[in-house]
């Protein structure tokens, strides 16, 4: 286990050293302390290293990852694991605002609650969401798979694309163009999948499926009101 | 009592003003269809412009320089504030941001041939960024916007720097848009979107809102690209002092301010005339802003829409611009708009020089499509020449002026060089109305 002081030792000098470690590293864990909420740590990183920050983080944490397995023990500011490529990020705490958002791949699991679109424009990441999730979650989400064990809020999914939304809890409106979707035996098994990497321990049958009902994609003056 | 009517003289038919044969066209095309007009390029009203400045050359006080013996330098490094690695460039004369989606792979590669051998910069655009076009511009740079469209930190790894689009001169507030006639099987990939679909990106960024997330988002950019490569930030122009000096205060390198006149792949005609400012207007208020800051010529900036000729770069550069960006006209180079086309256009139900439906994907000079047959007409090699050509020609011609004015370098051309020819460019340019010393808001009058 290699320790990195981010107050005594500075970001540049942290992220420097994680994006540095190569796929062949030996040295394959990582522990930061004393974020004390700073910005963009562990961003860009891209190996298969694990990283555990212990403490509360700012902006962009794990931003853009590949491979790293990111795990913070406190909750994290806007936009964690933004654009993320693949590994994993494990959010013990809450996530602020855009927590995924355009993410390409890789799973996000967020322990407590996520706020305001949360999955805004993913782009093939999974997240999976133990608590609840604020308004706007999943806007003009592509692709990928959302898991809201909670509740989700105000307009969830609006001008979604090919995104899965899976919510257990209740979901207080639909955005323009999502819809409730059959939840057939594919669905189940992702699902339960998801589920299971994430240390969830609700059944997937608890689930309902939301998606797109595809009306908005080209456009229709019929439909004007709608946007 | 037919002779008696012939006699009586007539009140010749008169057209409105206001209500014009366009205008009503625009009227009975909105009532037929029920949607708005889309269409690429940028504002087409006339509004105040380089044209209506003149340089006013040497005289008694001011000597010259010899035309074909003294040297004019055009070199220009952009990205000296914070980047480990800022761009160096032979002259001040940049490709702007065009996606590939919205432009022919051959097309990408020709801007990126032109630029490459001109010795300056291209730019990507909604999409990401191909390998052809890496491969084919010497100095890329990668557009970071709204809709992250291909989006990677490997490719972002692979850029010579930066911009992160705020907005555009032909839409500002708008997103992109890129309609499902040129949604291809390639460039849905690259999106990650359905093919065929209507694609509307977003007008705003997903995970930042305002200057003081923007400063965060750019120290995230830094840090996964160890700041070597400078960050832009491009805004089209609407508030030039206040989004420039924003941009310093978030930690930008270079800021782009894009006029009116500024093109674009598709986007709402209302949207291209009626919002954004006149690219000649937005130049003064940036300057002042980076002066005010103490920053001028350490954070540059780079001035885009309508520019054509060299002597709109070299009137920018005098204003305070350190370079300039073209779109359109570099697509005119490539063979936009051609009259060798004409027959195609009359079919399409336009003409040379009108046309602009570059969404439609049906481009007949294979520039704005992502028709395979269509595209193959382009051949990137010699539309690359001809780029190389004019921005060449560009070059000389601001060295030219530059020199008549008495300067070793073109970023030597200064305010003092200019008049202005009406009363509206002498009040946006700030520079005197022509044999006056006095232009409109200037205190001591």
């Amino acid at each position: 286990m290699q320790t990195y002081d981010l107050e005594a030792n500075g970001l540049r000098g942290l992220n420097a050293t994680l994006q540095s470690q190569s796929t062949e590293t030996n040295q394959t864990s990582w522990e930061v302390v004393n974020p004390k909420g700073s910005h963009a740590i562990a961003v860009g990183l891209d190996a298969p290293i694990e990283v555990t920050v212990k403490g509360s983080t700012g902006y962009y944490c794990a931003g853009m990852n590949q491979q790293a397995t990111i795990k913070v023990e406190g909750s994290v500011g806007p936009g964690v694991a933004e654009n993320m490529m693949s590994g994993q990020v494990i959010v013990d705490g809450d996530a602020s605002q855009y927590a995924g958002a355009t993410g390409k791949g890789g799973l996000l699991v967020i322990k407590g609650n996520a706020s305001s679109r949360c999955g805004i424009s993913m782009k093939g990441i999974d997240i999976v969401v133990h608590g609840d999730i604020g308004h706007m979650s999943a806007f003009m989400a592509q692709a990928g798979n959302l898991v809201v064990c909670g509740d989700a809020g105000d307009a969830l999914g609006d001008s979604l694309y090919e995104a899965r939304l899976f919510v257990r809890g209740s979901v207080k409106s639909l955005g323009a163009d999502c819809v409730e979707k059959e939840m057939r035996p594919e669905h189940l098994e992702i699902l339960k999948d998801l589920l299971d990497r994430a240390g969830a321990d609700s059944s997937p049958e608890e689930f309902k499926r939301y998606g797109s009902a595809r009306q908005l994609y080209n456009f229709d003056v019929d439909n004007a009101a709608t946007y | 009592m037919k002779d008696m009517d012939d006699q009586i003289p007539r009140t010749l038919p008169i057209q409105s003003a206001t209500f014009t044969n366009p205008i009503n066209a625009e009227i009975r095309r909105a009532a037929a269809t029920g949607i708005y007009d889309i269409r690429g390029g940028g504002a087409k009203r006339k509004v105040p412009h380089f044209d209506d400045l003149l340089f006013l050359g040497a005289s008694v006080s001011r000597y010259p320089l010899e035309g074909y013996r003294e040297r004019c330098d055009t070199s220009v490094t952009l990205g000296t504030r914070f980047a480990k690695k800022p761009i160096e460039l032979d002259i001040p004369i940049t490709i702007a941001g065009m996606s590939f989606g919205a432009l022919s792979g051959p097309a990408k590669e020709a801007l990126g041939r032109g630029a490459s051998a001109a010795g300056t910069s291209t730019t990507t655009g909604d999409g990401g960024m191909t390998p052809e076009e890496r491969g084919h511009s010497s100095k890329l740079v990668y557009q970071y916007l709204p809709s992250r469209y291909g989006m990677n930190p490997n490719d972002l790894r692979k850029a010579d720097a930066i911009e992160i689009v705020v907005g555009q001169g032909a839409k500002p507030g708008g997103g992109g848009m890129l309609l499902g006639q040129k949604i291809s099987d390639r460039v849905a990939e690259m999106r990650t979107l359905p093919k065929g679909i209507d694609q509307r990106s977003a007008c705003r960024h997903p995970d930042w809102t305002g200057p003081d997330d923007l400063e965060i988002k750019i120290l995230e950019l830094r840090e996964i690209t160890d700041w070597q490569v400078p960050i832009y930030v491009k805004v089209g122009a609407t508030r030039p002092y206040y989004d420039t000096a924003l941009a310093v205060k978030a930690g930008a390198d270079v800021v782009v301010m894009d006029g009116m006149q500024g093109g674009t792949a598709a986007t709402q005609d209302v949207f291209i005339e009626h919002v954004g400012l006149p690219t000649l207007s937005c130049i003064r208020p940036a300057v002042q802003a980076l002066q005010d800051l103490g920053v001028h010529r350490e954070v540059q900036l780079v001035i885009s829409g309508g520019i054509r000729t060299g002597a709109d770069v070299a009137k920018a550069l005098a204003l305070g611009a350190d370079a300039v960006a073209i779109g359109t006209a570099a697509l005119v180079a490539l063979g936009d708009n051609d009259p060798k086309w004409e027959a195609e256009y009359q079919k399409l139900g336009t003409t040379t020089g009108a046309y602009d439906d570059w969404h439609e994907g049906q481009d007949p000079a294979g520039i704005t499509t992502q028709d395979p047959d269509l595209a193959a007409r382009l051949n990137p090699v010699e539309a690359g020449r001809r780029l190389r050509n004019y921005l060449k020609v560009m070059t000389l011609e601001a060295q030219t002026i530059a020199r008549a004015c008495g300067h070793n370098h073109l970023h030597n051309l200064e305010p003092e060089d200019l008049c202005a020819l009406t009363m509206e460019a002498a009040a946006m340019a700030r520079v005197p109305l022509a044999g006056t010393s006095w232009y409109p808001g200037k205190e001591g009058f």
